[in-house]
């Protein structure tokens, strides 16, 4: 903005107030992405919900909410809902639990290794790149009754202690994903394990924010090293720990690749026992062809998703300051 | 001058280019259905010279996926194929359009078709038409039937017992190779309720397909029988080879699995296997005894997008009428191995002799196609009906009663 002496006098504005109105400039592009490619259409899936789904819009009736209605019905019945709602539970128990703990650990120990930093990081990561549907397909190989390695090595342990005159010591091949009662959890492993490197990165982040002369003081007033994770690592680390579970609440609640991925014939059996919503929700939408039930689902899903996200700030949120 | 006869050719080409009218046409994935497409498309194009065909496929696991969103938007195909099970739904959700009279005589189709294509029509209009038909055979590994002393497949389910038994092999408690390839999920379910339960003297469903009634002594018999196999006489283990196909790839590549039922389609892939092979009707309960099979076809329809404009509809229509003619019925039996659709073609005592062929040109005779309201769900009640009996250890009379309640539920939501 030019003024030069003779023409008439524009109001100036200060140098932040530009800069913020720059700010705002450039945030519009993203700002219309995210109204465009992501409320709109949350908005228009929930006027779906209240339709019954044809290809032309004009042979689409309302409905009201009957499909909400259908959905009590379901969980009532204890049908494919009601099966997805109390698996999402399970695997929101393993999986966050199971991710951010371990990820964590991970970190701290990364953290601490001197030699082939990058390497063991790189390794730590390398799941997180690899596409679900390849991962479900090894880890499917490696859970097979007759031909995984798992059934392997505890048929070779079984001979071994049983040579040994121990038998009571030996332990017979597992179903994993062929029983409804391992399935879910044979399938949240590979869902820790493929999301840990995203973990791990994460807490690396945050170990670096964590100032050095705080863990050397308490190192010199004679705190071991749990002492001082407990006391320093710990809490300072609580925004990352907050920030990591919601992040992967969020994406368990989302799951949908690995599961169907893992089991494709029966996607999200064997008898219901790993299906998630995002996968009913599918199933419904793109099998049977009835978006509209399916857009009330995926009204469920933000539902609980807002719902558990809010608790979690409320509850894990709170400042430490040293 | 040159300049004007330049500009004369432009005008033309575009005047060509006006006239011509391009339709889309849509199958999944499947390297000799994209072959024989490709080659039919090719002959329909030479003799109609103002239509262009393009063909654009998809993974069969995204296909039904592509197409629900597709069509809403006005994109995607003027001419869709459909597994006919998945009809109702389309249908429901208006992805497909009636056959518009102006082009297709229903009486005629009535008289040409073989009488299983009738699956083709919701409440008495029809909706497409299929090139091919498929019915189900079982698929054997003749030099492992040799090998343990079996020169002939089994023609009863006794000897189908036998044969299963003797080819199993086990290393501790772990399978190396099993005498079938168990699986609910590919076409064991349909040989559970169309084929076991009329063996054992029942009937899946009424004449109408809207009552379900296998849970009845007949259809338990059938489920007991079916579950006997991995539970009493351990011939076959559920998921015995993991993957999406896990029965075909232990059959035709790991070379582990004697015996899988499997439906015509697959004769294409079996043929490229380097083992002797050979492929009988499905056994019966003694001889003499029921015959039954699943009859099913993939069927062409026209979707609401050829609907547009009229040059669109007569041009699909043209193309519909061209691909399940009796000339690409041969095409197709030819490069794809499915077996014609038409009354006259499937009728040719050649074709019932042939020792590929020939079980299930036969079969069709006595071949039912289960007609759907909802083909996953309905098929996930018969998995999960199979799986609560092999897993579970739930007897198989609870779990075929809570299946023909659950799917009773969709047969009278969808009706």
């Amino acid at each position: 903005m030019r003024s030069s002496h003779g023409a008439p006098r524009r109001r100036r504005l200060s140098l932040t107030t530009r800069e913020a109105l720059w700010a705002y400039a450039f945030l519009l592009v993203p700002l219309a992405f995210f109204l465009f490619f992501r409320l709109w259409p949350a908005v228009q899936s929930l006027k779906l919900s209240f339709f019954t789904w044809h290809v032309d819009p004009e042979q689409r009736n309302f409905i009201g909410l009957q499909y909400y209605r259908e959905m009590y019905a379901n969980f009532a019945a204890k049908g494919d809902l009601f099966k997805a709602l109390r698996n999402m539970l399970y695997y929101f128990l393993l999986v966050v639990f199971g991710q951010v703990s371990i990820g964590m650990i991970s970190a701290v120990l990364l953290n601490s290794i001197t030699w082939f930093k990058g390497l063991f990081r790189a390794i730590y990561f390398a799941p997180y790149v690899t596409p679900a549907a390849a991962v479900a397909w090894v880890w499917g190989w490696m859970y097979s009754v007759n031909f995984g390695i798992f059934n392997k090595f505890l048929s070779d342990w079984s001979d071994f202690v049983t040579n040994l005159g121990l038998p009571w010591l030996a332990i017979d091949p597992q179903p994993f994903l062929t029983s409804p009662k391992q399935a879910l959890i044979a399938v949240a492993a590979v869902v820790i394990w493929q999301q840990l490197g995203f973990q791990v990165v994460i807490f690396l982040a945050g170990l670096q924010g964590i100032p050095r002369p705080m863990q050397e003081a308490a190192s010199i007033d004679g705190a071991n090293g749990w002492q001082r994770f407990w006391h320093i690592t710990f809490p300072l680390l609580n925004p990352v720990i907050v920030f990591s579970l919601i992040i992967s609440t969020i994406s368990t609640l989302q799951m949908f690749d690995q599961v169907q991925n893992i089991n494709f014939t029966d996607q999200g059996g064997p008898l219901g026992s790993t299906l998630t919503i995002a996968l009913y929700m599918y199933e419904q939408a793109f099998q049977k062809f009835r978006i509209g039930y399916a857009a009330a689902v995926t009204v469920l899903l933000f539902a609980i998703i807002l719902v558990i996200t809010l608790v979690q700030l409320k509850v894990t949120q709170r400042k430490v300051e040293y | 001058m040159k300049r004007f006869l330049i500009l004369l050719a432009v005008m033309v080409g575009v005047s060509i280019g006006a006239a011509q009218t391009t339709i889309t046409y849509w199958q999944y994935d499947f390297a000799t259905r994209v072959d024989a497409m490709n080659q039919l498309i090719a002959q329909f194009e030479a003799a109609n010279p103002g239509i262009k065909v393009v063909q654009e496929t998809f993974p069969y696991d995204g296909y039904q996926q592509q197409v629900a969103a597709s069509l809403p938007a006005g994109q995607g195909a003027d001419v869709a194929q459909l597994f006919y099970g998945w009809l109702p739904t389309w249908q429901r959700a208006g992805y497909v359009i009636p056959l518009p009279e102006q082009y297709f005589d229903a009486a005629e189709l009535d008289a040409n078709f073989a009488p299983l294509v009738q699956a083709a029509k919701v409440d008495g209009t029809w909706y497409g038409l299929p090139t091919a038909v498929r019915s189900l055979a079982l698929f054997y590994n003749a030099d492992m039937l040799a090998a343990a002393g079996y020169d002939a497949p089994p023609a009863t389910w006794e000897e189908f017992v036998e044969i299963a038994q003797a080819l199993t092999v086990k290393q501790g408690n772990r399978f190396v190779q099993v005498g079938y390839g168990f699986a609910p999920t590919g076409q064991d379910h349909h040989l559970v309720r169309e084929v076991l339960v009329r063996q054992f003297g029942g009937a899946p469903y009424s004449d109408d397909y809207s009552t379900v009634t296998y849970a009845d002594q007949a259809g338990i018999d059938a489920l007991t029988f079916y579950t006997d196999w991995v539970t009493k006489y351990g011939f076959t283990v559920p998921e015995f080879v993991p993957g999406n196909n896990g029965y075909r790839d232990g059959f035709r590549q790991l070379e582990n699995i004697a015996m899988i039922v499997d439906g015509s389609f697959a004769i294409g892939d079996v043929k490229k296997v380097g083992f002797n092979w050979g492929v009988t009707e499905l056994p019966v309960r003694a001889e003499n005894g029921i015959q039954s099979n699943f009859g099913s076809f993939f069927m062409n329809a026209l979707t609401p997008n050829a609907a547009k404009d009229p040059a669109k509809l007569e041009a699909a229509a043209k193309f519909l009428q061209f691909v399940t003619s009796d000339e690409a019925m041969k095409l197709w039996l030819d490069v794809v191995g499915e077996l014609p659709a038409s009354r006259s073609l499937i009728s040719d005592p050649a074709l019932a002799a042939d020792p590929v062929y020939g079980p299930f040109v036969r079969a069709l005779d006595y071949a039912h196609a289960t007609v759907f309201v909802d083909e996953t769900g309905q098929r996930d009640t018969m998995v999960d009906a199979i799986n609560e009996v092999v897993l579970q250890g739930t007897s198989p009379a609870d779990a075929l009663k809570a299946a023909a309640a659950e799917e009773q539920l969709l047969l009278d939501a969808n009706r």
